[in-house]
């Protein structure tokens, strides 16, 4: 067992960040994707931090575009990890499976196989699991498949019972599988050999003709997966996430007055009187939330201000936004930085642009620029 | 010695008012904390000269004698409610009962539309009257914009006399900016003019076939009196920019509500603002139970036996008797119903319906309900009595009828 554990801390680990998050506006205006607060933790850092717990020493960045700040604050927040970060910039676009052809230096430098993961899933991450499954069955990749009810909106993953994969098929009309890759992977550097450095996709190029080898295996997730891309999905991925804790008897979760269900509260958060928060409701540091305020299902990041009597319920709240007294929002309502809303306004749906002061009720979904 | 006659007319009157006219009758809905109609005797017994206000309408006396009674205690005149045995019209019910009025000899009678409200200038009205020794009727008029005059009596007036040349009841087409305001000073002998009238709709009445024709004693004052009297230089109009407003809607029960709360004496404000934090103006009945973290104002009325709970913002509102707003809960340009109840954390919430503040002389819209398109046009949300909103909802720009017990939020909806 030991001798398995130290060829594990030999793994590197390949996350396609991509582009700039334009699904996940108008937060991505005022922060890179990879740093947007997920359950009061960087989306990045919640997959890094599984990928260390897996023995993981060095995490490559593919990014599409260059975010100096973004390079620093990660490379800083990863060091007390103990694991080395290595940013690969693609001068184009290269899809899910040019990023690794890009890498390939990296990632052949050993005989040992690496993860490569999807920026955007939050999930019980199995990295453990995976390598150990991978090495049990010994063929070039392994994927892992989550359990999806309407498997027709995707691809889905046909495979026999020894997990080998049989076929892939993109929206099937009938019911044949409902199995869909969760965007997480291990593979076996011989695999570098089918991927060429050009826009190519890992899905459609890549994965078919290693499942017509034989040389694709599938490893179904055990517990939650969402694709947190977008605020919709963001927040049921937070619902998901918080109930994963209260099942893992976390400590991490709130308990005191006014507090309904699962909710994730920043010691240094400042909650008013007479206030009723949750359930599925996190609250980041330095927020505000004054006397009588109510919140459900909403994520409060950094700096920000709830006043009094407010009434949220489906929000994410930007760094540092202010939402005033007795207003109500509602219906993913997304502010972005620093946005403000005046006293007794309606939002219903809205998408708030950063540095935005809002005076008048938002009463249909829009975007405000 | 003057009298005051006003009209209410009856149930069949006052529809576009529902569902809040539905356990109220329309004439005795609180405005700044008072019934419609008692802003008019205010205005009527501030004349020492005016001894009787006479109240006509199609109610039943039921629904009508607890008010007259309060209204007699309170003012030490003689009011009178005199019930039409069926609607005769604003002319045929002021006809019906011409003997009441000129009991005693006044030297003229006020008459006022019940469903208007001002800051009524009857004195000015009475004077201007008596300096027109051959008057008959002084209409109080005022100024509307083109487009809106339409909907109203239009006046054209022969300078400097102030005689009515020509008068049209809501007119086709643009006559005139100067509409009748429904407030008049009548002398007795009008009773001659109503007399030939009446004659001539009872000759029209058995001439016919007594199919689709009203009841022989129905005559409409605006178009079957004042309508000939233009231009005999028996009718005035005295112009005035006093404030004034029909109230049809319940959208221009908050509008009048508003003018009524500034209009009505502030003496009270500090005590007020011992209850809770007030905007002006606002109404709290002194029986009503508001907690100290409460934020109501502007333009509010709080009826007898309201519980407003901590937390509670309330703004451009009525809220009438026994009604109960929970925690933390908002409630703007809305009209809270009897015993009706908002649940914590909702939203009750309207659009205002006041007029163009853009244009001068504009008036209130009284938009119909439905949009050509068949959807509720936005006006102020109704709870109709014992309407129970559940916590955490919003009620948008909608109409609950009485006692309805809601699970939900809505939108833009009438619910039955």
């Amino acid at each position: 067992m030991c001798g398995t554990d130290k060829k594990l801390g030999e793994i590197r680990a390949l996350i396609l960040v991509g582009g700039y998050g334009t699904r996940l506006r108008p937060l991505t205006l005022s922060r890179p994707k990879p740093l947007v607060e997920f359950a009061n933790k960087p989306i990045l850092m919640h997959q890094i931090e599984a990928l260390v717990d897996a023995g993981v020493t060095q995490v490559i960045l593919a990014v599409s575009y260059r975010a100096d700040d973004m390079e620093k604050e990660l490379t800083e927040q990863v060091s007390k990890l103990g694991v080395s970060l290595t940013f690969s910039h693609e001068t184009e676009p290269l899809g899910t499976a040019g990023p690794l052809a890009l890498a390939s230096e990296f990632l052949s430098s050993s005989p040992e196989p690496f993860f490569v993961l999807n920026s955007d899933v939050i999930c019980d991450f199995p990295f453990k699991e995976l390598a150990k499954y991978h090495r049990s069955h010994g063929k070039e990749g392994t994927i892992v498949v989550t359990k999806v009810e309407e498997p027709s909106k995707y691809g889905v993953v046909v495979y026999q019972d020894d997990g080998q994969i049989e076929s892939f098929v993109e929206k099937p009309q009938e019911f044949i599988s409902n199995k869909i890759n969760a965007g997480m992977y291990i593979l076996n550097p011989s695999v570098l050999s089918r991927i060429e450095l050009r826009p190519m996709s890992i899905e459609k190029e890549v994965f078919p003709f290693m499942a017509r080898d034989g040389q694709l295996h599938a490893m179904e997730l055990q517990g939650f997966w969402m694709d947190v891309g977008q605020p919709k999905d963001f927040l049921t991925g937070m619902c998901l996430y918080l109930t994963s804790l209260r099942q893992k008897n976390s400590n991490k979760l709130y308990d005191g007055t006014g507090v309904v269900g699962n909710v994730l509260i920043d010691p240094t958060a400042k909650i008013g009187k007479g206030c009723r928060i949750g359930p599925n409701v996190t609250i980041g540091p330095d927020v505000i939330i004054e006397d009588g305020a109510c919140i459900k299902r909403s994520t409060i990041l950094r700096g920000a201000c709830v006043r009094q009597h407010a009434w949220l319920d489906g929000c994410i709240v930007g760094w540092r936004s202010v939402v005033g007294r007795w207003v109500r929002m509602e219906n993913t309502t997304v502010l972005g930085e620093d946005v403000i809303v005046k006293d007794e306004l309606y939002v219903n749906g809205g998408q708030v642009l950063p540095h935005k002061s809002i005076a008048l009720s938002v009463p249909e979904p829009q975007i405000i620029m | 010695m003057l009298k005051a006659v006003i009209l209410i007319g009856g149930p069949q009157k006052g529809t576009r008012f529902r569902p809040l006219s539905l356990d109220t009758p329309k004439p005795l809905f609180p405005i700044a904390g008072k019934p419609l109609i008692q802003h008019h005797i205010e205005a009527c017994v501030k004349l020492p000269e005016c001894r009787e206000i006479l109240i006509i309408g199609s109610y039943t006396t039921t629904h009508m004698a607890q008010f007259v009674s309060d209204m007699q205690k309170e003012y030490h005149v003689i009011i009178r409610y005199l019930q039409e045995f069926t609607p005769l019209g604003t002319g045929g019910g002021l006809y019906h009962f011409r003997d009441q009025i000129r009991a005693g000899n006044p030297s003229a009678f006020f008459l006022l539309n019940g469903d208007v409200c001002a800051d009524f200038p009857l004195k000015q009205l009475w004077y201007f009257h008596q300096e027109r020794s051959n008057a008959l009727v002084t209409i109080m008029g005022t100024e509307a914009t083109r487009e809106q005059s339409v909907h109203y009596g239009c006046l054209v007036l022969e300078e400097p006399s102030k005689s009515v040349t020509h008068y049209v009841e809501k007119p086709n087409s643009y006559v005139s900016t100067l509409i009748n305001c429904g407030v008049y000073v009548c002398s007795l002998n009008v009773f001659h003019i109503m007399a030939d009238a009446f004659q001539r709709k009872q000759d029209g009445f058995y001439s016919g076939n007594g199919q689709g024709t009203p009841h022989p004693g129905y005559m409409s004052w605006e178009q079957d009196v004042l309508a000939p009297l233009a231009g005999t230089k028996k009718m005035y109009a005295m112009q005035v920019t006093n404030w004034w407003s029909q109230v049809k809607t319940a959208g221009s029960a908050i509008y009048a509500n508003r003018h009524y709360l500034m209009l009505s004496n502030k003496q009270d404000e500090d005590a007020k603002k011992d209850i809770c934090h007030v905007f002006s103006e606002v109404f709290i009945h002194p029986s009503a139970s508001v907690d100290p973290t409460a934020v109501i104002g502007p333009n509010v009325s709080i009826g007898a036996g309201v519980t407003i709970k901590a937390g509670v913002r309330i703004k451009e509102s009525i809220i009438l008797n026994n009604a109960t707003i929970h925690e933390h809960s908002l409630v703007m340009y809305s009209v809270v119903g009897q015993e009706a109840s908002v649940g914590e954390w909702s939203r009750v919430e309207g659009t205002p319906s006041d007029p163009d503040p853009n244009k001068p002389f504009a008036k209130m819209d009284n938009t119909p309900l439905f949009n050509t398109d068949g959807r509720l046009n936005p006006s102020v949300s109704i709870l109709g009595a014992g309407v129970v909103v559940p916590a955490e909802t919003i009620l948008l720009n909608s109409i609950v009828l009485p006692h309805k017990h809601l699970t939900r939020s809505f939108k833009h909806e009438i619910i039955l």
